[in-house]
């Protein structure tokens, strides 16, 4: 049961979530215009993108994120730990971070980061 | 109350876990994905892997999620790649396979006499990892970023367009 | 503020051999986005050298028995042993792909990088003393070779291979991680030691043995032995010749070292239930592999069936167990890696019609256009046959040996029938070189200086390992001592 808090945050963010959706009905007055109907698309026509197809450009990113998030969940414990691992600790994960720089500095040198 | 916490989150992944293979859509059915591997997390959790937990949620249902999101809209199938699945017949074989994997859950089960032999109480919180990844494990962990650089390096190499 | 968390010792000498070669990686690295840019011929040197300091390396720390990072990582002769031949095959290698590469100006960084990445992945397997250690180093051999099999971007055949490894790697790796996550929930440690202490009361039990079968399936897979070989086929044909020849050769050593530590080792206890496993494995394997290599008209495909032919006769070496088994195959995979290296590498210089040369067709009189080349090859496909006095034979005579000495006849039967049916594939190419006229263009050769030097060094392996056997043999034994503690 440590973990109610977490459980009763979960719940709040349903309830207004759920407020938001529900309390308009209620409340507000419904004036329905053609313009309202259609999805919002910031001003794209919303039909256009189960047409065309998403670049592959953005795969390369996704990868690249998934590298890195997996990159700073070890620096998670390692940051909850790093007084008491005092100087070795520092230096591990130097070492650590230091090959991902290496490689970070590659993609980027290569252009990996460009968008073309 | 952890018996119906259990069966409440174990409904939820099972429901979801249906509703992902059994959706066309492939959008919807990595929403449900999204909420499986949120309720796996929620598993672990009620078994006190904290640190599972949260590398479930960061990585797969964050990280992963996206990958597979773009992928379908990368891939989202255009009206003359929908045929029948010329190997629809193979499907089948999921079903003897899966019995398999069940099966071989049991024989563990009813197999395994007294405790299971282990040598430290199971850590779960970050902390605890965070002791044992930067000391007994710290070869591992330092073999960790070399194989997320070699990884880097191969995306770059698969990816980018020839010049 | 709570205790000082104690840090472990650092013993950065037990890894020097994989740290000079991830040096290289990393320098080869760093050199690619300095200028020179548009040319990128000496990254090729840069990797050799790497190679050759970690060949320096080896030969320095030989003799040593040291343990480092909590026994995660273990340098003892049979590391080294291994490492040697890995490191052997990658200078090769890298020797073939400055001239493979060069001829259509495809070199790169990233090639040379990943290379040296997944030799380091490699040398980890067989240093690995952790379960946790033998995946991730799995891992990033692995990896590096997925991407190497799809490295000519312009043929659909390579990103196939690619694809296709990926995709059947990756389900591999996952039985490979369930296998050690039943090994650990039964054992309760992940060290190889402990397993065996941990496992020598619980041998019986249904999860030990469920674990040791799906590890391998992994390991099976990486050996590509049958019914876990589908991918070899395409994956050394579409690949480029020069990474089939380290998916062959380098990746298969790696999975036998780590393989046999962790049976030997780790799994002792289950040797009744693994031996009778590996039994049918090895019967299966080599009659398959030379059976279906019978009808291949594709050289590098016979070559992979013939690979998986080999794997066969090496997992009798495992069945056979003691200590003369398992040295017989380290024996055999040291002729079997400069045999197979120097086979695809000699494949890699020839052309025809702008094509790669990979029909056995091709191969029609190469012989009188280019001697020293046809003799060559053909001297690597004798050995591969087993003739005397080359490797190939040696290497057979000590495992149908040891096989025999343990008592297993019927098995030794079955290899020595499958040596006979393999002799007919090889020397069919024999016959094309020296008794064939090409229809049309006949083949071309691109001579080199780095390829004639590894193609050398090749048949000087294996007439040497073949003339004087003894002292690599006795290398091999002793390699395999500390296994038997």
């Amino acid at each position: 049961m440590t973990y109610a808090p977490m459980l009763m945050v979960f719940a709040f963010a349903a309830l207004v979530a759920g407020a938001l959706l529900f309390l308009p009905k209620l409340a507000a007055p419904r004036r329905l215009t053609p313009v309202k109907a259609e999805p919002f698309e910031c001003g794209k026509d919303p039909m256009e993108i189960s047409e065309g197809r998403f670049a592959i450009k953005f795969s390369t990113v996704a990868i690249f994120f998934i590298l890195i998030d997996i990159e700073l969940l070890f620096v998670w414990p390692w940051a909850m730990l790093y007084r008491r691992l005092g100087w070795f600790g520092f230096a591990e994960m130097l070492v650590f971070l230091g090959i991902l720089m290496l490689g970070f500095f590659y993609i980027w040198r290569k252009g990996g980061l460009e968008w073309e | 109350m952890e018996l119906a916490a259990f069966t409440l989150i174990a409904l939820i992944a099972l429901g979801s876990a249906l509703g992902l293979i059994l959706k066309r859509n492939a959008i919807h059915g990595a929403l449900f994905l999204v909420v499986n591997l949120g309720s796996v997390a929620a598993l672990y959790l009620t078994l006190g892997a904290e640190f599972l937990a949260a590398a479930q949620v960061i990585v797969y249902a964050g990280a992963i999620m996206v990958l597979f999101v773009f992928a379908i809209m990368v891939l989202i199938p255009g009206k003359e790649e929908t045929g029948p699945d010329p190997r629809r017949p193979l499907r089948w074989v999921a079903l003897p396979a899966g019995a398999l994997l069940l099966a071989q859950v049991l024989v563990i089960l009813v197999g395994t006499r007294g405790p299971t032999p282990v040598g430290s109480p199971a850590p779960g919180g970050v902390e605890a990892i965070g002791r044992l990844l930067f000391t007994d494990y710290l070869f591992p962990f330092e073999l960790t970023s070399v194989l997320l650089l070699a990884a880097m390096v191969g995306v770059l190499l698969l990816a980018r367009r020839r010049t | 503020m709570s205790p000082v968390v104690p840090p472990p010792a650092v013993a950065l000498g037990v890894l020097l051999p994989v740290l000079v070669v991830l040096a290289a990686a990393a320098v080869v690295l760093v050199l690619d986005v300095l200028p020179p840019r548009d040319s990128k011929a000496h990254l090729g040197g840069v990797a050799l050298a790497g190679i050759i300091g970690a060949l320096l390396a080896i030969v320095m720390r030989w003799g040593t028995d040291a343990r480092a990072f909590r026994d995660m990582v273990l340098l003892d002769t049979y590391a080294l042993y291994f490492d040697l031949v890995i490191c052997y095959a990658a200078a090769l290698i890298v020797m073939f792909s400055m001239d493979y590469l060069g001829r259509t100006g495809s070199e790169s960084g990233e090639y040379y990088s990943l290379l040296l990445f997944s030799t380091a992945g490699m040398m980890l397997m067989a240093s690995a003393g952790d379960l946790i250690v033998v995946f991730l180093a799995l891992e990033l051999m692995s990896l590096s070779l997925y991407v190497l099999a799809g490295f000519f971007k312009q043929r659909l055949t390579s990103g196939e291979a690619s694809m296709k490894y990926f995709l059947l790697g990756a389900f591999a790796s996952s039985f490979l991680l369930y296998g050690i996550a039943l090994i650990y929930g039964a054992t309760g440690s992940t060290n190889l030691d402990r397993i065996a202490a941990a496992a020598a009361t619980r041998n019986a039990e249904p999860m030990v043995l469920i674990g040791l079968a799906m590890m391998l399936v992994g390991f099976g897979f990486k050996i590509s032995s049958v019914p876990f070989h589908m991918w070899a086929p395409d994956v050394y044909e579409g690949a480029p010749t020069s990474v089939t020849a380290f998916i062959a050769t380098g990746s298969k050593a790696a999975a036998f070292a780590a393989m046999i530590r962790v049976l030997v080792v780790a799994l002792r206890g289950a040797q009744p239930d693994w031996s009778a496993l590996l039994w049918a494995l090895a019967a299966l394997t080599m009659t398959v592999g030379n059976v279906v290599a019978l009808a291949q008209s594709n050289l590098k495909r016979l070559l992979a069936y013939s690979s998986i032919a080999h794997v066969g006769y090496m997992l009798m070496g495992l069945v056979a167990g003691g200590g003369p088994g398992p040295g017989a195959v380290l024996f055999y995979l040291l002729a079997y890696t400069f045999t197979t290296v120097g086979a695809f590498g000699a494949i890699a210089l020839c052309a025809r019609a702008g094509e790669e040369a990979v029909e056995v067709s091709d191969y029609a009189g190469l012989a009188r256009r280019h001697p020293v080349l046809a003799a060559t090859l053909a001297l690597f496909f004798l050995s591969l046959i087993g003739i005397p006095p080359l490797a190939g034979f040696v290497a057979k005579f000590y495992l149908f040996g040891a096989a025999v000495r343990a008592g297993y006849i019927w098995l030794t039967v079955i290899a020595v029938l499958n040596s006979a049916v393999a002799a007919y594939y090889y020397l069919r190419v024999i016959v094309y070189m020296y008794m064939r006229e090409p229809d049309g263009e006949p083949v071309a050769v691109a001579p080199s200086l780095a390829g004639g030097l590894a193609l050398t060094l090749a048949v000087a392996g294996i007439v040497i390992l073949g003339l004087m056997p003894a002292p690599f043999a006795d290398l091999a034994q002793v390699a395999v001592a500390p296994l038997l503690r």
